[in-house]
C-alpha cells in the first residue's frame, strides 16, 4: 500500500465505504448485536470474523436492509442512510452474496442475473443487450461464465460466480459475502480469492464474513472481530503483523470455557468398526470415498473438515439414512444392511446437523419429541403401543437433568430457544444408555452455558464407556473433546491429528489439504 | 397450555359457522325471504325424530369418508380419490352380497372385507405410483376417480355385474335381507338408524386409538409434522406412504356401505358418487380429529337434511350448499391464521414464564 | 446430428399423420381423418385447452390449481346467466369474469392467507358447485325456457368460419382415400370447415401466453415466482403481486373455457363441465407445463372425445385402440434403443396387448375412449417424470421475507 502513496492518501481522505456506529439489535430473550462499530475503507477487502453465533449474520442483515437496527447509524460513503428493505441497500450500491445461493435452477444464467432489472424494448426482454452487459461485467471483473447455460447443470463455484455477477449487474460497488467459502472445496476457494482480487482492482469494496482465520489472513486488508454480539477490535494486517493465534484470542476471548476431556478412558472393546465406506451421489461422484476407521468404548473420535467434504454423508451412511457400500460393524455385528430404526434400537444415538429439520417435531409437545427416534423402545412404547405416561415422566427427567429451560413438557418444541432445543435433543439421544453417539455440531449456535453443560454430559458418558463420533466446525471443541482426530478432505481421510499437541491453526491448514499434522 | 390449545382450536370452526350464517342471512334478505323463518324452519325440522335419524344416517357416511381423507392428511398425503375408491368398493360389495345366501354375520363380514379390499387396492395403485414412480397422489387419485366411474358404468351397463333391478334401472343384484344391516328405529318409529352407525362409532374409536396410542400412529403423525425428522428417526417414508394409503383406501371402501346395506340394497347408477369430496370438506372442518370430524359430519348432515324443508319457505334448498362451501372456506383460512398466531403466542408465553421463573429464583 | 425444433415438430407431425393414415386404411374408417371429425375435435379441445392454459398460468407462478374445475363451473354459469339475457358475447364476458373471481378467491386463500393450495382449490370446487346450483334455481327457474338446473337458451351465437374455396377441394381429396395425402387433406380441411371464432381466439391465447411468459419481463418475473420465489423476492420482484395476477388470469381463462361450453351447447346446465377442469390439469402435465405441449394434449384429448361421441357404428373406438397401439409401440422402439430397457419392454408389452385386443375384438365399449385421457396422463407421469420439468417451487408456500 505504501508503494502507491498518493493513491493511499486520496483513499484515506475519502469517507469510508461503510461505517456503522453504535448498532444494537435485540430479539426476544437475546441481544444479537450490542454497540457494533466498524469502518470499511473503500476499495479494500474487509473481513468480519467471529464464531458461529457471535452476531455476524444479524449484522449483515442489518447492513443489507433485511432487518432494521434498534439503535445506531449506518453511513454509506459518508452519508447517513436508513434501510427499510434490501431495495434501499441495493440503491445505495450494496450487494449481498448469500451463503445459501438464491438461484432458479430451471432458469439460464442470464435469466437469473437479469431478473428484476431486465434490459428491455417495451415489454420484451432485450436478450442481446443483457448478454452483452453480462459479458462486459464478467470480463471487467475477471469472471468467466456461459450466460446461456442452465443453472441446474452448474456446480457450486459457478453458482457463486453467478451470485457475484447478479450483485455487480445491479451496480453494486460494495459487496457483502456471507461465509462464501463454507460450501467451496479448496481449489474453488483459491479461485474465489482471485475473483475477489480482481473485484478489488476494478474498484469494488468487499465485506468478507468468515470464521476461518487462515482464509481471512490470506485475503483481507482490514479485519474487524466480533465477539458475543459486539465489535471487540479492528486490525490492519497489511500494517501490523498479526497471527491467526492473535485473531483466535480476540475471537474467542478468555472467559469462554474451553472444552477438554481429562484422562484416558479408552477401553479395549471396539464399538464401531467401519471398513471401506463409500457414498456415491446420484451424479456418480464419490462423496465419501472408501474410508475406514474404528471407535472404541470410552473414546471420542473427531472428524475435522471444511463443511461439504462428506461429513454429513458419513453420518447419514452410519445411520442407514443414505445408501452406502462397505461394512459397518457395531460391536462386532455387521449392521450394514440394517434400517435406521434397527440401528437406533441397537443403541446408537444420533444428534443430526440441522436440529430443527432433522431432530425435532416443532409443532409437537416436548414429550412427543422425547419419543422421536426412540418410539420403538421403553420408556416410549411397549410392543406396538405407546406408553405416554412413562414417556412424559422420562421427559421430566431429561428436562431436569439437562437443564432444559421450559415451563413444562406440554410446551411445543418450537417455543423453546435453540439452546434448550439442543439440550433436549442431547438428553434424548443419551437416554437409554447408548453404546455409540454420533454427534454433528452438538453445541452449534447455542449459548455458552448450555455449551459447557453439553460438554459435561459428553465427558461423563465417555467415562462411563460411551463411544462418540464427533463432527464439529468448532476446532477448539474438536481438539478439546476428541481422543483422536481424523481430517476429512473430499470424502477421504487425509491425516490423523493428536488432539493433545495439535493447534487449531495446524488443523485448519490440514483441512484445506495444505499442511501435514503430527500424528 | 393444553386447554388453551384446545380452546383456540375451536375459534376457526365457530368463526366458519358464524360467517356462513351471516352471509346466508344476507342472501336471504337479498332475495326477500324471511331470515328467522328459514332458520327456524330448518331448526324445527332438523330436530324432529325423523330428521334426526336421517342426519345420523347421512353423518355416518360422511364420517367414514372424512376419516379416510383425514388419515392421509395426517401425514400430508392427499387422498383426493375417496370417490373412486368407495364407488368401486360399493359395487364390488353389492355384487358379492347380492349373490350370498349365508348367515348374516358371515355375509356381512365378507361384504365389508370385499369393500375394504377393493377400496384399498384402488388406493394402492396411487400408492404404488407415488412410491415407485414419484407420481403425486393428488393428480393420480383424480385420474383414478374418473377411471373408476368409467369402470363402474361399464360393469353395470355391459356386464353381468349389472341386472335390471326395480324401476328399470340397472344395478347390482338386490342384496337378500340376510345380507343387509338395516339397523333399528330407536329415534323415530318409522325410520331406522343404519346398523352401520354403530360399526362407524367403533371405527372412530379405533381410529383415535391407532393414531394416539400406537407406534404406527406416532410414526404417521411424526411424518406429517416433519418428513425429514421422521426419516432421521428411523421411519421409512415409502412404507408409511403405502400403508397409510392402503388404510385410507380401505376406510374409503366402507363409505358406500351404510347406505347400501341400510337402505339401497343394490348399487345402481343413481348411487351418489361425490361423498368423497364431502369427506375432504369435513376432514378439513374437523381438523383430522375424530371428534371434530364427528361434529363436522353431523353439521353437514344437518344442513343437508333440514334444507329439505326450505322449499316450503320458498327458498331453494341449495342455499345450504353455499353455507357448506363458505364454512369450509372460512375455516381453512382461519385455521391458518390461528395456527400462525398460536406458535408466536406460545413462544411469547414460554419466554414470559421463563423470565418469571428467573426473577423468582 | 443436430435436429432443430422445426425439424422435430415436422417429423412428429408426419409420423402422427402416418399412424392415423395406417389406421384409417386398415379399419377402412374414413371418419378418423374427416373434416367433420377434425372440426369437432378442435371444438372439444377448446375448453380442455383453455383449462390447461389456465393451469399453466397459475402453476408457472407456483400455485397449484386444483380449483380449475370450480372456476370453469363459474364460467359456464356466468355465460348461461348473461347469455340468455344479452346474447352470446355478453355471456362470454360474464363467464370470463366469473371465472376470474374464482381465481381471485384462490389467490386470496393461498397467497395471502397461506392456506394449502390443494385444500384451497378443493374448497373452491365445493363452493362453486354449491353456488351455481343455488343461483340456477334462483335465477333460472322462473325464466322463460329455463329450469331448476339449466338456463334458458343463450341467444345469438359466436360466428364460425368456413372457407369453402379451401375446404371443399380438401374434402374431395380426403374422400379419394389415398394413403397419407388424403389424410393430410382431411386434417387440413378441418381447419377451414366450421371453425369457431372462439377456437381462433383460443389459439391466439396460446400463442400470446407463450410470448408473454417466455419473452417479456412480465413473464420472466411471473415464472420466477414459480421457480424460486425467495430469490425473486431478494431481487425486488413483487412475488405476491405476480402470484395474484397469475392466479386471477388462470381463473379468467378457466372461466372462458366454461363459457365456451355453455355457449357451444347454447345453454347452461348443472354439471356441464363434467371434470374438464381436471382433464385440463392433465393436459398441462402432459404438455410439460408449456403451451405447445398442452395445446397438443388438448387436441389429442378432444380428438379422442370426438371419436367416442360420433361413433355411430361402433368402430371408432376400435380405430383408437390401433392408433394407441401404434403410438405405444413406437415409444417402445425409442425406449429400447435408449438406455431405458425395462420401461421399453413394458411399453412393448402394452402395445402387444393393444394390438391383440384390436385383432380379437371387433367392437369396444365407449368407456375405453372415456378413460383414455386419464390413463394416458398416468402413463406419462409414471414413465416420463424425469423428462417433465414442473416449476421448481410449484405448490410451495411463500411468505415475503421468510426463507425456505
Amino acid at each position: 500500500m505504501s508503494a502507491q502513496g498518493s493513491d493511499c492518501i486520496k483513499m484515506n481522505s475519502e469517507a469510508p465505504a461503510v461505517e456503522l456506529r453504535g448498532i444494537w439489535k435485540r430479539f426476544p430473550g437475546v441481544i444479537a448485536n450490542s454497540d457494533i462499530n466498524l469502518s470499511v475503507t473503500k476499495g479494500t477487502v474487509h473481513a468480519i470474523i467471529g464464531e458461529n453465533g457471535a452476531g455476524k449474520s444479524t449484522l449483515m442483515k442489518i447492513l443489507y436492509g433485511m432487518q432494521e437496527p434498534d439503535e445506531g447509524t449506518i453511513l454509506i460513503n459518508g452519508t447517513e442512510l436508513d434501510f427499510e428493505s434490501p431495495a434501499d441497500a441495493i440503491e445505495a450500491g450494496i450487494g449481498m452474496v448469500h451463503q445459501h445461493f438464491m438461484l432458479a435452477d430451471n432458469f439460464t444464467v442470464l435469466e437469473n442475473i437479469i431478473l428484476g432489472s431486465e434490459p428491455h424494448n417495451g415489454p420484451l426482454i432485450n436478450f442481446t443487450a443483457a448478454r452483452t452487459k453480462i459479458n462486459d461485467i464478467a470480463a471487467l471483473n475477471g469472471l468467466s461464465i456461459n450466460a446461456d447455460a442452465l443453472v441446474a447443470t452448474l456446480g457450486v463455484g459457478d453458482r457463486q460466480r453467478i451470485e457475484i455477477l447478479k450483485v455487480l449487474y445491479r451496480g453494486a460497488k460494495i459487496l457483502i459475502l456471507d461465509e462464501p467459502t463454507a460450501v467451496l472445496v479448496p481449489h474453488e476457494v483459491n479461485e474465489l480469492f482471485d475473483t475477489l482480487r480482481e473485484l478489488k482492482k476494478a474498484g469494488n469494496t468487499i465485506i468478507f464474513i468468515s470464521h476461518k482465520l487462515d482464509e481471512v489472513l490470506a485475503i483481507a486488508d482490514e479485519i474487524t472481530v466480533i465477539r458475543r454480539g459486539t465489535t471487540v477490535g479492528a486490525v490492519n494486517p497489511r500494517e501490523t503483523r498479526v497471527s491467526s493465534e492473535d485473531l483466535a484470542v480476540m475471537m474467542v476471548g478468555s472467559e469462554l470455557p474451553t472444552p477438554e476431556t481429562p484422562g484416558n478412558t479408552i477401553r479395549d472393546e471396539v464399538v464401531l468398526d467401519v471398513e471401506h465406506l463409500s457414498v456415491i451421489s446420484p451424479s456418480g461422484k464419490a462423496i465419501v470415498d472408501d474410508i475406514s476407521f474404528s471407535i472404541r468404548s470410552g473414546e471420542i473420535v473427531g472428524i475435522a473438515g471444511v463443511e461439504g467434504n462428506g461429513q454429513a454423508e458419513i453420518l447419514d451412511a452410519l445411520m442407514g439414512i443414505v445408501e452406502s457400500t462397505g461394512t459397518v460393524k457395531f460391536k462386532l455385528e455387521d449392521i450394514s444392511d440394517l434400517s435406521t430404526r434397527k440401528r437406533r434400537e441397537l443403541g446408537i444415538g444420533f444428534i443430526p446437523e440441522d436440529r430443527q429439520r432433522q431432530a425435532l417435531l416443532l409443532n409437537a409437545p416436548l414429550w412427543e419429541n422425547r419419543m422421536l427416534g426412540q418410539q420403538t423402545v421403553a420408556p416410549n412404547s411397549k410392543g406396538l403401543l405407546l406408553t405416554p405416561k412413562s414417556a412424559k415422566a422420562d421427559t421430566e427427567r431429561i428436562v431436569k437433568q439437562f437443564d432444559v429451560r421450559t415451563p413444562g413438557i406440554n410446551v411445543l418444541a418450537s417455543a423453546l430457544s435453540g439452546g434448550n432445543q439442543q439440550k433436549l435433543i442431547v438428553g434424548r439421544e443419551m437416554s437409554g444408555e447408548p453404546k455409540l453417539l454420533i454427534a454433528a455440531h452438538p453445541t452449534r449456535g447455542i449459548d455458552v452455558g448450555a455449551q459447557a453443560a453439553i460438554w459435561d454430559h459428553l465427558r461423563h458418558a465417555r467415562e462411563a464407556g460411551l463411544a462418540v463420533l464427533l463432527i464439529s466446525a468448532d476446532l477448539d471443541e474438536l481438539i478439546g473433546m476428541s481422543d483422536t482426530i481424523k481430517v476429512l478432505l473430499r470424502g477421504r481421510f487425509v491425516a490423523d491429528a493428536n488432539p493433545s499437541t495439535v493447534t487449531p491453526e495446524q488443523l485448519g491448514t490440514a483441512m484445506t489439504g495444505a499442511g501435514k499434522v503430527s500424528a | 397450555m393444553k386447554l388453551r390449545r384446545f380452546l383456540t382450536s375451536l375459534i376457526a370452526p365457530l368463526l366458519g359457522v358464524v360467517v356462513s350464517i351471516a352471509v346466508t342471512a344476507a342472501i336471504l334478505v337479498f332475495i326477500h325471504a324471511s331470515v328467522s323463518g328459514v332458520f327456524s324452519a330448518m331448526l324445527k325440522y332438523g330436530t324432529s325424530p325423523r330428521a334426526e335419524t336421517l342426519i345420523l344416517n347421512l353423518a355416518t357416511t360422511y364420517f367414514l369418508s372424512a376419516l379416510a381423507v383425514a388419515i392421509g392428511f395426517k401425514m400430508n398425503l392427499f387422498n383426493i380419490g375417496v370417490n373412486g375408491q368407495y364407488v368401486l368398493g360399493a359395487v364390488a360389495a353389492g355384487a358379492v352380497a347380492g349373490n350370498l345366501t349365508l348367515p348374516k354375520p358371515i355375509s356381512l363380514t365378507i361384504t365389508i372385507l370385499v369393500a375394504m379390499i377393493v377400496g384399498a387396492a384402488w388406493a394402492g395403485v396411487a400408492a404404488w405410483l407415488k412410491v415407485s414412480r414419484g407420481v403425486s397422489e393428488v393428480i393420480s387419485t383424480i385420474m383414478l376417480n374418473f377411471i373408476a366411474i368409467a369402470i363402474i358404468s361399464f360393469a353395470i351397463i355391459r356386464t353381468s355385474v349389472g341386472t335390471e333391478t326395480a324401476m328399470n334401472i340397472r344395478g347390482t343384484k338386490v342384496i337378500p335381507e340376510s345380507g343387509m344391516l338395516r339397523g333399528s328405529a330407536f329415534i323415530d318409529p318409522k325410520t331406522k338408524v343404519y346398523g352401520f352407525f354403530f360399526v362407524t362409532i367403533f371405527i372412530g374409536l379405533l381410529y383415535w386409538f391407532v393414531l394416539n396410542r400406537t407406534r404406527f400412529g406416532y410414526d404417521l403423525r411424526a411424518t406429517g409434522h416433519s418428513a425429514s425428522a421422521a426419516r432421521v428417526s428411523g421411519i421409512e417414508a415409502k412404507r408409511m406412504t403405502t400403508i397409510t394409503m392402503l388404510i385410507s383406501g380401505a376406510l374409503a371402501g366402507l363409505v358406500g356401505l351404510p347406505y347400501l346395506l341400510g337402505d339401497a340394497a343394490s348399487y345402481n347408477l343413481n348411487f351418489p358418487t361425490d361423498w368423497g369430496f364431502t369427506g375432504i370438506a369435513i376432514a378439513l372442518l374437523g381438523r383430522n380429529n375424530p371428534l371434530g370430524i364427528a361434529f363436522g359430519a353431523l353439521l353437514w348432515a344437518f344442513l343437508d337434511v333440514s334444507s329439505g324443508q326450505l322449499i316450503l319457505e320458498g327458498v331453494p334448498r341449495e342455499i345450504t350448499t353455499i353455507m357448506q362451501g363458505l364454512i369450509v372456506f372460512v375455516v381453512v383460512m382461519s385455521y391458518e391464521i390461528v395456527r400462525r398466531n398460536q406458535i408466536k403466542s406460545e413462544q411469547n408465553r414460554v419466554a414470559k414464564a421463563l423470565e418469571a421463573q428467573a426473577v423468582s429464583a | 446430428m443436430n435436429i432443430t425444433k422445426q425439424q422435430k415438430l415436422i417429423s412428429i407431425l408426419g409420423v402422427g399423420i402416418a399412424i392415423l393414415s395406417i389406421t384409417r386404411t386398415i379399419t377402412s374408417n374414413g371418419d378418423l381423418t374427416s373434416a367433420v371429425t377434425i372440426s369437432q375435435a378442435l371444438g372439444f379441445a377448446v375448453p380442455i385447452g383453455l383449462a390447461g392454459l389456465a393451469g399453466i398460468w397459475s402453476e408457472r407462478a407456483g400455485v397449484v390449481n386444483i380449483g380449475l374445475e370450480g372456476m370453469m363451473i363459474l364460467g359456464t354459469f356466468g355465460a348461461g346467466w348473461a347469455g340468455y339475457q344479452w346474447g352470446a358475447w355478453a355471456g362470454l364476458v360474464a363467464g370470463v369474469v366469473f371465472g376470474g373471481l374464482g381465481g381471485l378467491l384462490l389467490a386470496v386463500a393461498s397467497v395471502s392467507f397461506g392456506v394449502d393450495q390443494i385444500i384451497a382449490g378443493t374448497a373452491i370446487n365445493l363452493l362453486a358447485t354449491g353456488l351455481t346450483k343455488f343461483l340456477a334455481i334462483l335465477l333460472f327457474t322462473d325464466a322463460p325456457g329455463g329450469g331448476q338446473a339449466q338456463s334458458p337458451p343463450i341467444t345469438g351465437e359466436i360466428p364460425t368460419i368456413t372457407i369453402n374455396a379451401i375446404a371443399d377441394p380438401l374434402i374431395a381429396l380426403h374422400d379419394k382415400g389415398l394413403f397419407f395425402i388424403s389424410d393430410t387433406a382431411g386434417l387440413l380441411s378441418g381447419l377451414f370447415f366450421q371453425l369457431s371464432l372462439l377456437t381462433v381466439i383460443t389459439a391466439l391465447l396460446f400463442i400470446g401466453t407463450a410470448w408473454l411468459l417466455w419473452r417479456t419481463r412480465f413473464g420472466l418475473r411471473l415464472r420466477s415466482a414459480g421457480e424460486n420465489p425467495w430469490a425473486a423476492d431478494s431481487l425486488g420482484v413483487k412475488v405476491t403481486t405476480y402470484k395474484y395476477m397469475a392466479v386471477t388470469i388462470s381463473g379468467l381463462l378457466a372461466g372462458l373455457g366454461g363459457a365456451y361450453l355453455s355457449i357451444a351447447s347454447t345453454i347452461y346446465r348443472n354439471g356441464q363441465t363434467a371434470g374438464r377442469g381436471f382433464i385440463g390439469l392433465a393436459t398441462m402435465i402432459f404438455g410439460n407445463w408449456r403451451p405447445g405441449g398442452t395445446g397438443a394434449g388438448a387436441i389429442m384429448f378432444g380428438y379422442i372425445d370426438t371419436l367416442r361421441l360420433i361413433d355411430s357404428d361402433n368402430k371408432n373406438v376400435r380405430g383408437l385402440i390401433l392408433i394407441g397401439a401404434l403410438v405405444v409401440l413406437l415409444i417402445a422402439v425409442f425406449l429400447l434403443r435408449s438406455a431405458r430397457r425395462s420401461t421399453g419392454i413394458g411399453f412393448a408389452l402394452l402395445g402387444a396387448v393393444l394390438v391383440g385386443a384390436f385383432l380379437v375384438a371387433s367392437n369396444f365399449p365407449p368407456e375405453v375412449a372415456q378413460v383414455a385421457p386419464y390413463i394416458t396422463t398416468l402413463l406419462v407421469l409414471a414413465t416420463a417424470s424425469q423428462n417433465l420439468r414442473p416449476p421448481a417451487a410449484d405448490g410451495a408456500p411463500f411468505r415475503k421475507g421468510e426463507s425456505h
